[in-house]
């Protein structure tokens, strides 16, 4: 075997965005040495992309909100079918880690008596979104790379991990290799927590970098743990959508939350004409009630606009489908009509939504403090990941954890915006002490030198293959298949020729070949990164082929309504002795009376 | 379509030259779409760093016909297209390969600079009160997204290399923002003077000129803590007072 560099660490965090840093930050302060890997350099993981802002009982700007409204909101956004206990913890304690972002420096804009300033978002009650402006990823991010640095975590920039090394039942370490120099490195831990993040890249229109080819699920599921709710992906609503090169750019829901509104090409509000049933006690009957709601009347309800994502989503695809659409193929979101009820504001709009202004005007030529936007859904997060308990975030492998958006169960079939920033700072917490813990009570293992032969063989294998296939047409039809087949829209047929297809992108993934050599080989990386994307794609198609009905952001047109036989099971992916991908339904966990008597106060 | 010429850096720190690609040129494209395009179908093996496309993220820093930018959010409709348009690294870091430096040091260097250190809660809940006014500076300075133009374009980096000796605007913006944090009580003076170089700055507004957030580098953030150092260090009431202080 070649010697390769070993690393030596009691947590290996793979993954530095919110939840790796957060869980890094916490498994280092419980006096453990820490291993932080990152796919990129740090403080450019997918985080620093979030826009509007964190969702944390607060109170600061209604005060009728507490932690149970929270978790009333995200049960009714995930359809019911999330994981109780996370929804819980998520609700009790995301105030705190907020506060505690703030303690570590983070500079949330304020209240006007000097608090932390909350805004309105999509399926939240009342206005709970910390925020700073329309960057607020960047402010967290940055607040706990600062923080952080300063802990004693050696950090690994520019790393990826191929596979996770395995002592018996336990976990015991990470192979993988430095994007420089190209050469394996192995990584011993006594404990190792995956933050890998999402997998939009799965998808040709997405919101997602470059980065998220689902690592995290794909190394899980490979050592033998479980993936649940696969099924629902968030398309979140609003994309760019043109110029073509934009396709896909997040616009924030911040937008909707600032006052606004989506319309046809007839200028027709067409959110009015849809409202779920469990939404409608909750909903404004009219624009001048809605926009009453944005301007803080407590007496008024949300506009429709500022339903679940799952839904804006479908009503929009609706408005195109039937040729309503905008002339590229969206519908408009429109900031700028405020002017009509506000006297400055264009100020406002630039103040509070400054980077959507910028990227507007600088990409698109537009001036949305003049006119409406177009934007149509985009691939945006993954509902669905790895199965971890919701205490200790730890799967049923011993010593591997999982937090943020690789891990699953929070959301349900659906996710409320800004609660994905608050899972991976509550979350992230949660695996970094119980990560922690477990190490301290385990010494480190026996590493597998056989594996890593055949890991590091397999991962060289495209270097041999030479002018074979081009990685990068794999992975494009791989991401058209995946958007055409197995989208916003699904049927059983579909899915079915989708696994076809998938099994052919595997076999060609076979034959990938790369040219130049190791020294940051972009081509390289993008035909190892086919593995894990194939392993998730296959994961979505047969956890949406089991889920026969529609709920949350799972629509099939061939089972339109939500059924009740899957109204309390998860789909569970688990990867069978014989290397088949296994599905099966397991009952929900039951939920606690007085959860229950929550849920019902709140309908 | 209508195709373009860019002409590309290739190359490690040993050998390296420019490169002719030609690529069809569509509604809206960016340069970055360019470089992609390229990658995918004509050089899988070209490196660039890239995350969010969408000008958040800093990582897709380049030379694109001289001058320091994000790939993401420069347009092809901005350049002159009837002639290739070139595409090269970063000056001011060493060169690992193709469009990619090694910016390490800049990311040691922030290990140096003392961390956030608030004063304790003083609101009735435990937390703090800041008045918005009183931290928009902050904010704008908390805008970095760390693409480190500022430190390619600084000419103490590029040209005179003093890398051991100035920190660069990057990190001015940086301890600026820790010093006019409200709730913040380290005192970062005497090494902004000393370790961190500001004196280095000659205050050519470079760094200022290529922000892609439009941060006002040198007027609100380096210049201010020029005059904090002067009147920490050269006012002489204050430094008898601070010798006093510490005799005692």
């Amino acid at each position: 075997m070649p010697d390769y560099q070993t690393f030596q660490h009691d947590v290996l965090v793979i993954g530095a965005g919110g939840a790796g840093l957060r869980a890094a930050i916490e498994a280092s302060a419980a006096g453990v040495s820490v291993g932080l890997v990152c796919k990129s350099l740090l403080g450019k993981a997918h985080t620093v992309m979030a826009e509007g802002g964190i969702a944390a009982a607060l109170g600061n700007v209604d005060d009728r909100d507490n932690w149970k409204v929270h978790f009333a909101d995200t049960m009714r956004g995930g359809q019911y079918v999330n994981q109780w206990r996370m929804a819980e913890l998520h609700a009790k304690e995301a105030p705190d880690r907020v506060r505690e972002l703030e303690a570590w420096g983070a500079v949330f804009d304020r209240t006007k008596d000097g608090r932390i300033l909350q805004r309105n978002f999509g399926g939240h009650r009342y206005p709970r979104l910390a925020h700073v402006g329309d960057r607020t990823g960047l402010e967290m991010i940055r607040t706990l790379q600062d923080h952080g640095i300063h802990q004693g975590i050696e950090v690994y920039m520019e790393h990826t991990v191929l596979a996770l090394l395995k002592e018996g039942e336990r976990v015991i370490g990470a192979f993988g290799y430095e994007r420089e120099r190209g050469r394996f490195k192995i990584f011993r831990a006594k404990a190792i927590v995956l933050a890998t993040g999402g997998l939009g890249r799965a998808y040709k229109i997405t919101s997602n970098s470059w980065e998220s080819t689902g690592d995290g699920l794909s190394l899980a599921y490979e050592a033998g743990a479980e993936l649940i709710d696969m099924e629902f992906v968030q398309f979140h609503p609003t994309g760019m959508i043109w110029p073509p090169s934009v396709m896909g750019i997040l616009v924030t829901e911040g937008v909707r939350g600032e006052g606004g509104i989506l319309t046809n090409k007839d200028g027709r509000r067409f959110m009015f004409e849809q409202i779920p049933e469990n939404y409608r006690t909750q909903t404004a009957d009219n624009p001048e009630e809605g926009w009453r709601y944005c301007q803080g009347d407590k007496d008024a309800r949300r506009p429709p606009e500022l339903l679940t994502r799952d839904h804006v989503a479908r009503c929009i695809v609706r408005e195109i489908k039937e040729g309503r659409g905008s002339p590229h193929g969206g519908v408009y979101l429109d900031i700028a009509w405020i002017k009509e009820k506000m006297p400055n504001a264009a100020e406002h709009i630039k103040r509070k939504l400054p980077s959507m202004y910028h990227q507007f005007k600088q990409l698109a030529d537009i001036d949305i403090t003049e006119q409406p936007m177009e934007v149509g859904p985009t691939t945006h997060y993954a509902m669905g990941g790895i199965h971890v308990d919701a205490d200790t975030q730890m799967s049923r492998i011993p010593g591997l954890f999982a937090a943020g958006e690789c891990a699953a169960g929070i959301n349900g079939a659906n996710r409320l915006g800004g609660n994905s920033l608050s899972d991976i700072v509550v979350f992230g917490k949660r695996a970094g002490e119980f990560a922690a813990k477990f190490a301290k009570e385990n010494s480190l293992g026996q590493i597998d030198n056989g594996k890593i032969d055949l890991v590091a063989r397999e991962a060289v294998a495209p270097f041999e293959n030479g002018a074979g296939e081009n990685p990068y047409s794999i992975q494009r039809d791989l991401q058209e298949t995946m958007q055409d087949l197995v989208g916003i829209v699904r049927n059983e047929s579909e899915m079915r020729t989708a696994l076809e297809k998938l099994k052919i992108f595997s076999e060609r993934a076979n034959r990938a070949g790369v040219v130049g050599h190791r020294e940051f080989n972009p081509g390289w990386h993008t035909a190892l990164d086919l593995k894990t994307l194939l392993t998730v794609s296959e994961a979505i198609t047969r956890a949406a082929l089991e889920r026969k009905e529609s709920r949350g952001a799972q629509f099939r047109e061939d089972c339109p309504e939500k059924d009740d036989r899957f109204a309390k099971v998860n789909t569970m992916i688990s990867k069978a002795a014989d290397g088949s991908m296994q599905v099966r339904l397991d009952p929900l966990p039951e939920m606690p009376d007085d959860l229950k008597q929550v849920i019902e106060e709140m309908k | 379509m209508p195709t373009a010429t860019f002409r590309i850096w290739r190359g490690d720190a040993k050998s390296g030259a420019f490169e002719d690609y030609s690529t069809e040129v569509s509604q809206g494209m960016v340069v970055l779409d360019a470089v992609h395009d390229i990658q995918a179908k004509q050089a899988n093996d070209l490196a660039c760093r890239w995350n969010c496309k969408a000008g958040k993220c800093g990582s897709c820093s380049a030379e694109v016909n001289g001058m320091p930018k994000l790939m993401c959010m420069s347009r092809l409709n901005d350049l002159p297209l009837d002639k290739p348009v070139t595409i090269e690294p970063i000056k001011a870091f060493p060169l690992l390969k193709d469009l990619i430096t090694d910016v390490s040091w800049n990311f040691e260097v922030k290990k140096k600079i003392k961390k956030f250190k608030p004063r304790p809660p003083d609101a009735a809940d435990g937390t703090w009160r800041m008045a918005q006014e009183d931290i928009d500076r902050v904010q704008e300075f908390r805008k970095c997204i760390e693409c480190f133009l500022c430190q390619d374009v600084c000419h103490v980096l590029r040209d005179h290399r003093k890398h051991d000796e100035f920190i660069g605007p990057r990190f001015l913006i940086y301890v600026a923002a820790l010093e006019m944090h409200p709730l913040d009580t380290e005192d970062r003076l005497e090494e902004l003077r000393k370790a961190h170089g500001i004196g280095y700055c000659n205050i050519t507004k470079c760094c200022t000129k290529v922000c892609p957030e439009n941060i006002q580098i040198t007027d609100n953030g380096i210049i201010p803590l020029k005059e904090r150092v002067v009147d920490d260090h050269y006012d002489p009431l204050g430094w008898i007072w601070k010798k006093l202080k510490k005799n005692r």
